[in-house]
């Protein structure tokens, strides 16, 4: 049967076509980062039950995070803890008004990711040199 | 919950390219969204060829031009061509802006075309904008006073008046709301960045007398705080306005009033 009337509204193309800007990209990461955290979390409460069940369990705990694969997931842990955290602070400052300016804004939102990656491997650093 | 696909019927299917115009060597290539209510069927993007010897400056001169000379059935809104009407809003290159202000220099490439972003489709490149308007209205846009009205004008001192610059040249033409992915996927319940520009612009004028209602208004969960300082809205404006700062600044006066 012919369609009478016209036909239902299309919705105009959103994510697929917005170019993204480094303040969008930075708000996504942020909420990533953020869901990251909530497993990341559950390495750290492992390695305390396991600390605390005694020292065989606490070893199989240690060789599984100072593996490569281990080290690199918790590198990733450190990058998500980090860049929330910077992500925090840059919202902070945003939430009394200032630094919204087009420049600011812009120079804030390259800040948090290179902040954040910068005190991750400085963090590694320490790590595997101490 | 946030869609990230387009529904069934709005994905674009394959679209048509028009011939190139005959004796023309200055062409420059444009992709733009069709969509047509009286046919059957989704919406699918045309590649047009404008004469660049033949054609102004600028966006909006040259999907003119492709109406004019290749296609009538293109459909798109303007009136002012100068950035004050704010019809000619639309998806260029990717962001928001208005076709007559953006310059087919400032984008390289092919230029792509698309209606704002998330809007449901009137024809082609002309969105619905009902709600948007909707929202406006719902911010009383109006100057609400208590006091009897004087016997002339309300008066407001030059320092008074400067706190309006940067609100009162917006020309409501939806490019940062539609911007903004928490008014793409909360449009119904966020009031988006430009009611909210404009609510802060009734807010902070010293004449009004409305300011607590105004505030209670949108001390709510979804109409103010849905704004996650994307900024979006900031970049995208057309008019250089900061909506993002003036949403940061109603959120300010909600806690100054609490403490």
């Amino acid at each position: 049967m012919a369609r009478t009337g016209p036909a239902e509204r299309p919705l105009s193309p959103h994510l697929q076509i917005y170019k993204p800007s480094i303040t969008m990209v930075m708000s996504i990461l942020h909420r990533i980062t953020g869901a990251a955290l909530f497993f990341g979390t559950l390495l750290l409460v492992i390695a305390l039950v396991a600390l605390a069940s005694g020292s065989s369990a606490y070893g199989t705990v240690q060789a599984i995070y100072g593996s490569f694969l281990g080290k690199l997931v918790l590198f990733g842990y450190s990058w998500a803890l980090f860049h929330h955290m910077c992500g925090g602070i840059r919202h902070f400052v945003w939430d009394t008004g200032a630094g919204l300016e087009r420049g600011t804004r812009m120079k804030l939102a390259w800040g948090t990711l290179v902040a954040s990656l910068g005190l991750t491997i400085l963090a590694f650093v320490a790590y595997l040199a101490g | 919950m946030a869609e990230f696909n387009l529904p069934k019927n709005s994905r674009l299917v394959e679209g048509k390219t028009w011939p190139k115009p005959a004796g023309a060597n200055n062409l420059r290539e444009f992709r733009i969204y069709r969509w047509d209510p009286d046919g059957e069927s989704n919406p699918r993007v045309d590649t047009y060829f404008v004469d660049l010897d033949d054609c102004g400056p600028m966006i909006l001169d040259a999907i003119i031009w492709i109406k004019n000379r290749i296609d009538p059935t293109l459909t798109f809104r303007r009136s002012c061509r100068e950035g004050i009407c704010g019809s000619c809003a639309m998806n260029i290159d990717g962001t928001n802006t208005l076709a007559c202000t953006k310059g087919m220099d400032e984008v390289s490439g092919a230029i792509r075309i698309y209606p704002l972003p998330h809007m449901p489709v009137v024809k082609d490149l002309v969105p619905d904008l009902t709600r948007f308007y909707a929202q406006h209205a719902s911010i009383e846009p109006w100057l609400k006073t208590e006091t009897p009205a004087p016997e002339k004008e309300w008066r407001q001192s030059p320092s008074d008046r400067e706190h309006l610059d940067g609100l009162y040249e917006c020309i409501l033409c939806a490019c940062c709301s539609t911007s903004c992915p928490s008014y793409w996927w909360n449009g119904d319940r966020y009031l988006g960045p430009a009611a909210l520009l404009q609510a802060y612009r009734w807010l902070i004028d010293s004449r009004d007398e409305a300011t607590g209602d105004r505030l209670d208004n949108l001390e709510d969960p979804f109409r103010l705080y849905r704004c996650h300082t994307i900024m979006n809205c900031s970049n995208a404006c057309p008019k250089g306005l900061n909506p993002a700062k003036a949403i940061a600044e109603i959120k300010k006066m909600m806690v100054a009033r609490q403490v």
